[in-house]
């Protein structure tokens, strides 16, 4: 508490011209900023997956377990640094209990649930059903109980039953894709429809938000494809990573274009905000938006793959680049959810000023607990990838 | 060609139309009107109490009794980052830039920071909530724990407010903080324990000058719409249609 308003004096002592006396203090920290940041994960990382099962494109095939998994672990962590950023954590449920209908942030939970467990739980579910099976009867001990239970002591595992496994998984990516687009399309809504907000307020934030997700979800799953594939001493799929790539490459346009479009549409109309942003994005967030998002996020891994669509160096080189690009697509899109997220409350309502970010190391919304959230989705996939490896499945050819 | 043409018989065609014509139909019954554009608890021009504010801004002194008086009755935090009620100093430059000003909220009074000869005009801008009929925070609030009253007042459910700071995000004023030590929000009540039980809001009561008005907007003959009717008043930010309910008089532009 006292470390709290030692903060906000500071901060007080660097704000810049006049901000509404409320606003010295930054209300949405860095939990914040992972909060989108990681449901775009889960959103890309599934749309990947898709990729392979409803389009068919069965080059992607090695990364069609992993993207799941990958999906389902950030998803599990996905609320996590929202409910702790809550002035009171122990109400969180209210927003279930009782949702106010006309609120944007009310429908979260219901998304929420809807895609982690209509959706994702099972998707997964049915894909390893029949593996579960098998793996049960090969195990001993804790594991065999597990995968029994996981597997919900089904035993069924005839022709049969798993076409109707694969059926049912089908219509459930199917009705995954729309629900991915909704729940993604939906975060970039709670920003979008601030309408007090002139830098959240554009009718493409839920557009951007959702190809962003596409984006930093696809680079996602090519880097733990390619760190799991070097752990595991196999050979790395160039065919599929060049697929993923050039996907990668097609969707960095198309967020690139929306993005473009929006700053173009802020400069061309010149609104009574106008000077203020101006002022805050050359000032503030000049390394956060051009250098970090723009050219390291976004120009560099553009004009990379761009080239690759042309030219094709040896492999050697192109596994160097496919490990490099996801980390810089990563990075460019954790700033981009900062440069909206702090990015739209360093400025002052009134547009006649600035407050600052401070945070601090430890703490509830310290830097260490915002790494820690992003470290646990990784050690839930590890576990994941140690009790349903998808390398150890049966093949299936989702057809 | 004529025989593909021709091939769409009678019963071909009522097939389709009842697909379509069901279709339509089941589409039809989703558009049920969204009442996601909050309007407040009652129109204007109902029968109760639709309290709204005036503020002459040619009358303020600026000498912050207000804000004080709002943070003494309401219990509001003394630290200069919370408050319910503050007051703006503006100074317009000759050169035409502009400077705000307003320490501690305008608690401790003021001091001009600006030479005379370059001041073209100041003035004080009281704020406080605007207590708007479609308010942009009550719309937001995903358990709705922020309502309005019956009488037009935007108020707080502390022991319901999960602390998620939407509201305050969506308040284009800035008149809602987290208090620090509830970790729920908290905002101008209009002295709602007040009005209750017959007296005026605090800051209403303590001015010296009479430069805030309260009154019933519901009521031809209260002072607010004397007032009203008599001044040429504008509210902050009106292209966002918040239904704002605190009208200044004689305020420039240059207030945001």
């Amino acid at each position: 508490m006292e470390e709290h308003l030692q903060n906000l004096y500071e901060v007080l002592s660097k704000v810049e011209g006049y901000v509404y006396p409320n606003e010295v203090e930054l209300n949405w920290s860095i939990l914040i900023v992972l909060y989108p940041y990681i449901t775009g994960l889960v959103a890309g990382a599934f749309i990947l997956a898709s990729l392979e099962r409803i389009f068919k494109i069965k080059i992607l095939k090695p990364t069609y377990g992993l993207a799941l998994l990958t999906a389902f672990s950030f998803m599990l962590v996905a609320t996590m640094p929202l409910v702790s950023h809550l002035g009171k954590p122990m109400r969180a449920y209210e927003i279930m209990i009782t949702p106010h209908s006309s609120s944007a942030m009310a429908i979260f939970g219901f998304v929420y649930l809807w895609y982690l467990m209509v959706v994702l739980f099972l998707e997964i579910w049915f894909d390893y059903r029949r593996d579960m099976i098998i793996w049960a009867n090969e195990s001993k001990g804790v594991k065999r109980f597990l995968y029994k239970m996981l597997s919900l002591w089904t035993t069924d595992i005839s022709p049969k039953a798993v076409a109707l496994d694969d059926r049912i998984g089908y219509i459930v990516t199917v009705i995954g894709i729309p629900s991915a687009f909704l729940l993604h399309g939906y975060v970039g809504f709670i920003f979008g429809s601030i309408k007090a907000n002139p830098w959240w307020s554009t009718v493409l934030m839920p557009v951007i938000f959702l190809f962003s997700a596409m984006v930093s979800g696809i680079a996602l799953v090519m880097l733990v494809y390619i760190v799991l594939t070097r752990i595991r001493k196999q050979v790395l799929d160039m065919d599929c990573l060049d697929t993923i790539a050039k996907y990668l490459f097609y969707i960095l346009i198309i967020d690139f274009t929306l993005e473009g479009l929006d700053q173009i549409h802020r400069i061309y109309v010149a609104e009574e905000s106008f000077e203020a942003l101006h002022k805050l994005v050359f000032g503030k967030l000049f390394y956060s938006l051009f250098i970090y998002q723009g050219i390291f996020g976004t120009l560099v891994p553009l004009a990379t793959l761009g080239t690759l669509q042309f030219y094709k160096p040896k492999a050697k080189i192109r596994r160097v680049i496919y490990t490099v690009l996801p980390v810089l697509v990563l990075m460019g899109i954790f700033f981009m959810r900062w440069n909206v997220v702090i990015g739209g409350q360093l400025f002052s309502k009134s547009f006649y000023g600035y407050t600052t970010f401070k945070t601090s190391l430890i703490g509830a919304e310290g830097y260490l607990m915002a790494i820690t959230w992003l470290i646990i989705p990784f050690l839930i996939l590890s576990f994941l990838l140690w009790l349903l490896p998808p390398w150890k499945k049966i093949e299936t050819n989702h057809d | 060609m004529k025989n593909e043409k021709n091939s769409l018989t009678r019963r071909d065609f009522f097939k389709a139309g009842t697909i379509l014509a069901s279709g339509v139909a089941i589409a039809g019954s989703a558009v049920i009107p969204y009442d996601g554009v909050l309007f407040a608890a009652e129109a204007p021009g109902a029968k109760g109490k639709w309290y709204g504010i005036g503020i002459d801004i040619n009358k303020c002194i600026g000498c912050g009794r207000c804000a004080n008086a709002c943070k003494q009755e309401n219990n509001v935090p003394k630290d200069p980052f919370y408050f319910r009620s503050w007051v703006e100093q503006y100074t317009i430059k000759n050169d035409g830039s502009v400077l705000v000003e307003s320490p501690n909220g305008g608690i401790d009074g003021f001091k001009q920071s600006v030479p005379d000869k370059e001041i073209f005009k100041s003035f004080f801008v009281p704020k406080m909530c605007n207590h708007c009929a479609k308010s942009p925070c009550t719309q937001v609030c995903p358990v709705g724990a922020t309502f309005e009253t019956e009488e037009g007042i935007v108020l707080v459910d502390e022991n319901y407010c999960i602390g998620c700071r939407y509201c305050v995000q969506a308040c284009p004023y800035g008149c809602r903080y987290i208090h620090p030590d509830k970790g729920t929000v908290d905002k101008c009540t209009l002295c709602f324990h007040r009005l209750k039980k017959g007296y005026q809001p605090a800051c209403f009561e303590i001015c010296p000058t009479e430069a805030r008005i309260f009154g019933d907007l519901n009521d031809p003959g209260s002072k607010l719409n004397y007032f009203l009717k008599n001044h040429t008043c504008m509210v902050v930010k009106p292209h966002l249609n918040t239904g704002s309910k605190l009208f200044y008089n004689a305020i420039s532009p240059e207030v945001r």
